[in-house]
């Protein structure tokens, strides 16, 4: 099935501008740092004046789908079990740590700065700073790059970040009317004051509210502007189907050999110890044509089985500038290169944030499509990966759209999430980001490439995407 | 009132802006290309389903011409033959319109009634084969599906619409003064119940895809696509046509059911609706509503009652008949031909016949936010321009910039709009008290006190700041353009522009040229005031223009008729009885008395006696009562917060008392009273015309209509002329000219069509 997705878009031009200009690129990098690198023949993207950062070390907890083992927890235990994780890994004492940033989407009230509780919590020196950042399902990638900016301008040499969601438990609140009257209610002085505000609560006021899972500014699910996304650029049911079934077979065959070295044991208190993703459930594609649409009834082609599930799941990278790394004795595993943000319509281009943030992103580097030796892409749904894979497949749209001469080209499927996806491992919003990078890292290392490229895109029609490049051995 | 709410309405169904795709260079058929061809339809057989699709190459709206229903019915006989074929979909491939109705020409063409329900009878035939079509036909629809449109989807077995905000549903012909002629009267009650289908017939108004669902009236809708491979409209439409024919498939193997399981709701309603007493009072109750808004005056709305409950009561023979045979009387009553009138008025006033400006207005800056003032930004900050509203008071300011809140508000509460776009809409809005930003401002408006020396004032102030390309536009009632330019260091860039209260709501912009004014000044202005949705007038300069002039004398009688003694409530009755939607004294009331007065006295002065009649000492002293009309809680009515029912004012009486005049009774009764005020009308419009203020008789009716509230079943004073005569109507005014003098003398131009009953404004 993925031979028949390669088929179709294996295609993928490079653009002779950006040959050039990657060839003509990093002349006058150190001759020290050239000298170390030898893989395929290919430069280094390090650049005179800016800072060499690496990722030294990259866990996660155990990927659950929500409801499930770690159901009575909060999220900061999960964030906290990923930093001790982490230290546990690395070894690093703990306070050379300079600062600390969590990424999470759905705040629990009570841990506003999940980053400060779950430090705290897991032995790190109250002297370090932390803080929380929010980018929709981008928030750890955004944690990463704030790590990565706090390095390059030389106020910080270790950062830890990472990011943590947890469904199992969503902040569910009373209706606007009863806070109010609630609120008023501290307020009242007098018996009386108190019986009417009592008084004037209706039935309807006792209906809760529910953290909106649509888009706040188009009030449509996230399901719903998937599928019809993939109607836009006429993604079949089958065509989503496949690229679910493969996603789930890859994680399945990555984690029987072991390759999710990423992933760390948690002992959850009052249960058993977890030490593998559990949402893997690779089936069959007459299994998957059974399922109904989810969102758009009846002709909708987003199901349960092509889009990814709700997860619990924490995730946390050490980051480092090299010289600091290395004078710790640290082997680092990756540089953190380029990277970008981007942002689009968040009604009809919701999630196309890869296809914006790929060509930028590669232009940044000086690199081509051919380049990249390692693809990890979020798979929010299968739907969305592919439309993203069409639209950069397209002329049409490259010039229509984004304003670029030509199209980027597609990934080829060889080399494109590879140990599964976020539809097969699972998806806490804001702890997928550290996922991608971690993985792509760790496949550069096994698969012998040298540069990576991570891509994903999130609520509020934004993305991000960043070139990673592997360390020399 | 039906009438300005049928117009309103009519605003909508006409003058969309449509693109003509072009061309599918991706699309790839599976199947052989079209078996047959014509130029307007086609139709194309993907596996066992036929794709019939529609394009009027000619227009920019699908219309069921001749043309098109011939093809149609060549293409389905030729369907309805195909062995390989099990089903059909009818969609049509202009993106925003699926069949707009019928083509009105071909209506207007026809010489008889005869000819016209023959038209009627050969629709009826067509769809009544589409009914009883053994394969099922789905309808796919995107765009407007209005008229003959929605008689035909409805005659077909399936129906899918898209959510697109251009998706609307309608039957908008009593809008035209017709009804539903083929078919709509008969089926409609039956799809959608006899409640929901008289309120889609009499009122012809819009339904949303959405609600469209919910009535019944669609199946299934269809998302709108967002960019991907092709545009958005290409793909939405390519999209709708796969779900279609999955749908026609699904019918064919009965994995779709047509027949609804009713719901207790509804079996509850045939239940009651099974009683013939029921639908008595039902039909009793419409018919009063209908006598009651529209006086009588308007005969489609009771023609269509007629046409619903023959077929309800006597079946659908006499049903089909009556329908074919009203549809066919109706077209050629003068109401229907009025309508149609201000239709292709509407149509020719929707263009900017100055051509376009060399600068497109993107900031325009509003100087007052007063009522007229904060309206005019509320229908510009949505059309993407910067609005910039400046008033020299904070409460001022405050008040203003709520009412524009207020607008998008009450939209986002009716679902119009989300709050996010409201939001959006807003940050076009910057309000303030001084200046800052007026040196980017493309055009700037004034809505200042009436008084030609703070006009004055306030033009120099702006001329010292804005950029030379800067427009300015005084949004004055009846002050005098080149009066006010004469302070103006750049005549060229002055120009009129006359809204009326509220802008929101009232479709007519008025503007009013010097003979200073540039050409390039003028296309600006109504390119501005086609951004912002309005039915423009472009007149020449002088006192009170058009539309404040042609009010005046009308007001002036209505005073004298006051002081005659006829009660307000009278004189109410009298003018809506005639047409008007509103009544003279209400009227009054709603434009401000302390305005009329003030008119009153300045075009007084300006035209002399023939603008005289009621004493203008009424008004002032009813003004310096604090009589000022709605605004001020008191005017001819008081008037009560929350309070539909209004009484007479009780203090006005004694002023009345004062001034009181004696009736002649040779020209006092109500007939007479009604041509009093409406010819002293109608022979200023036509004196405008003659003075060249107005430049062609079609902007006079428009003005008329969709300013002033003249009554649009006679379709403005020129047409009403044409229809009446002007012979006629000269001997009425004769009468009144012996009584009153002349106020009442028929100006040249109406002596020149009186004496040549071969002129007509209207060819």
């Amino acid at each position: 099935m993925a031979s028949m997705l390669l088929n179709s878009l294996r295609n993928c031009p490079v653009c002779p501008a950006w040959a050039v200009q990657s060839a003509a690129r990093s002349l006058s990098t150190t001759v020290q740092l050239q000298a170390q690198v030898q893989t395929k023949s290919k430069k280094t993207l390090a650049r005179p004046n800016v800072k060499n950062i690496v990722l030294v070390e990259g866990v996660r907890t155990p990927f659950l789908l929500s409801g499930t083992t770690y159901s009575d927890l909060m999220p900061h235990d999960l964030a906290r079990a990923a930093l001790q994780g982490l230290l546990h890994r690395t070894a690093i004492p703990k306070d050379v740590v300079d600062y600390i940033i969590y990424g999470t989407v759905i705040q629990e009230v009570k841990t506003s700065n999940v980053a400060r509780e779950a430090a705290l919590g897991a032995g790190f020196s109250d002297k370090i700073p932390s803080h929380t950042v929010t980018m929709a399902c981008i928030s750890s990638n955004q944690a990463m790059t704030s790590a990565v900016g706090l390095i390059a301008a030389g106020q910080c040499d270790a950062v830890v970040a990472g990011g943590v969601e947890f469904m199992s438990d969503v902040p569910i609140r009373h209706s606007r009317k009863m806070r109010k009257t609630m609120l008023s209610l501290n307020k009242a002085k007098t018996l009386g004051q108190r019986l009417s505000l009592l008084g004037s609560i209706r039935l309807a006021h006792l209906s809760p509210e529910l953290p909106a899972v649509a888009e706040f500014s188009t009030s449509e699910t996230m399901g719903h502007s998937a599928d019809r996304l993939a109607a836009a650029f006429g993604v079949s049911r089958v065509e989503q189907d496949e690229f679910a079934l493969r996603s789930h077979s890859l994680a399945k065959k990555a984690q029987d050999a072991g390759l999710l070295q990423d992933v760390i044991s948690f002992k959850v208190p009052g249960r058993d110890i977890v030490s593998q993703d559990n949402g893997i459930r690779p089936s069959s594609m007459e299994q998957m044509a059974k399922l109904k649409p989810a969102f758009i009834k009846p002709h909708g082609t987003v199901t349960a089985a092509n889009s990814s599930f709700l997860t619990d799941g924490a995730s946390a990278v050490l980051i480092m500038s090299e010289e600091k790394a290395l004078a710790m004795g640290y082997k680092p595993k990756a540089y953190l290169r380029d990277f970008v943000y981007v942002s689009q319509d968040p009604k009809d281009q919701l999630l196309l944030g890869p296809t914006y943030g790929t060509p930028k992103v590669l232009e940044r580097a000086g690199l081509t499509m051919s380049d990249i030796d390692v693809f990890e892409f979020h798979e929010a749904f299968a739907g969305q990966i592919m439309a993203n894979l069409k639209a950069m497949d397209s002329d049409w749209f490259a010039q229509t759209y984004m304003g670029r001469k030509s199209k980027v080209g597609t990934p080829p499927m060889d080399k494109f999430n590879l140990w599964g996806g976020s539809l097969s491992l699972g998806h806490p919003f804001g702890a997928t980001g550290c996922r991608l990078v971690t993985t792509v890292a760790h496949r550069l290392q096994k698969e012998g490439g040298q540069y990576g490229l991570v891509a994903a895109c999130a609520a509020g029609g934004q993305g991000h995407a960043m070139v990673i490049e592997a360390y020399p051995k | 009132m039906a009438g300005v709410r049928a117009l309103g309405a009519l605003s909508r169904i006409t003058s969309r802006r449509y693109t003509l795709t072009t061309g599918s260079p991706f699309r790839t058929f599976s199947v052989a290309p079209a078996m047959l061809a014509g130029t307007h339809v086609n139709y194309e057989v993907k596996g066992d389903v036929a794709v019939v699709r529609i394009n009027d190459p000619n227009s920019k709206v699908n219309t069921l011409s001749i043309q098109m229903q011939k093809e149609l019915t060549d293409v389905m006989n030729e369907v309805w033959s195909n062995n390989a074929v099990q089903s059909a979909v009818l969609i049509s491939t202009k993106p925003g319109c699926f069949i707009a109705g019928a083509d009105i020409n071909m209506i207007e063409g026809c010489k008889t009634a005869e000819e016209v329900t023959q038209l009627s009878q050969e629709g009826q035939n067509i769809f009544e084969k589409i009914e009883k079509s053994p394969k099922p036909i789905v309808a796919a629809i995107n765009g407007s599906c209005l008229g003959a449109g929605l008689e035909f989807v409805i005659a077909c077995q399936y129906r899918i619409a898209t959510k697109s905000k251009k998706t609307v549903l309608g039957t908008p012909e009593v809008m035209l003064g017709l009804l539903p002629g083929a078919g709509g009267t008969q089926r409609l009650p039956k799809m959608v119940g006899l409640p929901s289908a008289f309120d889609m017939m009499l009122t012809g108004r819009n339904i949303r895809a959405d609600k469209a669902k919910k009535m019944g009236l669609v199946h299934q809708l269809v998302d709108t696509l967002g960019p991907g491979l092709k545009s958005p409209e290409e793909r939405t439409i390519e999209y709708l046509e796969e779900i279609a024919i999955e749908c026609a498939r699904g019918i064919v193997n009965k994995k779709i059911p047509l027949s609804k399981e009713k719901g207790m709701m509804q079996k509850l309603q045939d239940y009651i609706m099974s009683f013939e007493m029921v639908r008595n009072q039902i039909y009793k109750t419409v018919h009063g509503k209908v006598m009651k808004q529209s006086k009588g005056l308007y005969p489609a709305p009771l023609k269509i009652i007629e046409c619903v409950k023959a077929g309800i009561e006597q079946g659908p023979i006499p049903g089909y008949l009556a329908e074919s045979q009203n549809f066919g009387q109706l077209a050629k009553t003068t109401e229907s031909h009025a309508l149609i009138g201000l239709y292709h008025g509407q149509v020719t006033c929707k263009k900017n016949r100055f051509g376009a400006p060399q600068k497109e207005v993107k900031t325009l800056a509003i100087l007052g936010a007063g009522l007229m003032g904060a309206g005019i930004a509320q229908v510009t900050v949505d059309k993407g321009v910067h609005t910039i509203l400046k008033d020299t008071t904070v409460s001022g300011l405050a008040r203003g910039e709520q009412q524009v809140f207020k607008g998008f508000n009450d939209k986002t509460k009716k679902r119009n709009i989300t709050s996010f776009e409201r939001d959006s809409i807003l940050s076009n809005l910057t309000g303030q008290l001084d200046y800052s930003g007026f040196e980017k401002a493309d055009m700037v408006i004034e809505a200042v006190f009436e008084d030609i020396n703070i006009k004055h004032k306030v033009l120099k102030e702006i001329e010292a700041v804005i950029p030379p390309h800067c427009i300015f536009a005084s949004n004055t009632s009846a002050l005098p353009i080149k009066e006010i330019a004469a302070a103006s260091k750049r005549p060229d860039k002055v120009i009129g522009m006359h809204y009326f209260s509220p802008v929101d709501k009232m479709q007519l912009l008025e503007i009013i040229t010097t003979e200073q004014t540039s050409k390039d000044t003028t296309a600006s202005a109504v390119a501005v005031g086609l951004k912002q949705g309005k039915v423009i007038i472009v007149v020449g300069d002088g006192p009170g223009f058009y539309t404040t002039r042609c009010l005046a004398p009308m007001l002036a009688e209505a005073v004298r008729v006051l002081q005659e003694g006829v009660d307000p409530k009278k004189l109410d009755a009298l003018t809506t009885g005639f047409g008007f939607p509103v009544g003279a004294a209400t009227l009054a009331d709603e434009v401000g008395l302390d305005v009329a007065a003030h008119v009153a006295e300045d075009l007084g002065k300006a035209f002399g006696s023939r603008f005289g009649g009621g004493n203008v000492e009424v008004l002032k002293t009813m003004v310096d009562m604090g009589f000022k009309g709605r605004k001020s809680g008191k005017g001819c009515y008081v008037y009560q917060p929350g309070l539909k029912v209004r009484d007479v004012n009780p203090d006005i009486e004694e002023i009345l008392e004062k001034y009181k005049m004696t009736p002649n009774p040779a020209v006092s009764s109500d007939s007479d009273v009604q041509y009093r005020l409406v010819s002293r009308f109608v022979n200023e419009a036509v004196l405008c015309l003659q003075e060249g203020i107005l430049s062609s008789p079609v902007e006079g009716d428009i003005g008329a209509v969709f300013g002033l509230g003249f009554p649009p079943c006679l379709g403005g004073p020129f047409r009403f002329v044409d229809a009446f005569g002007a012979d006629k109507l000269v001997e009425k005014m004769r009468r009144y000219e012996e009584v009153y003098g002349n106020q009442f003398t028929p100006c040249q131009l109406l002596l020149d069509h009186a004496n040549d009953s071969s002129k007509k404004f209207h060819k």
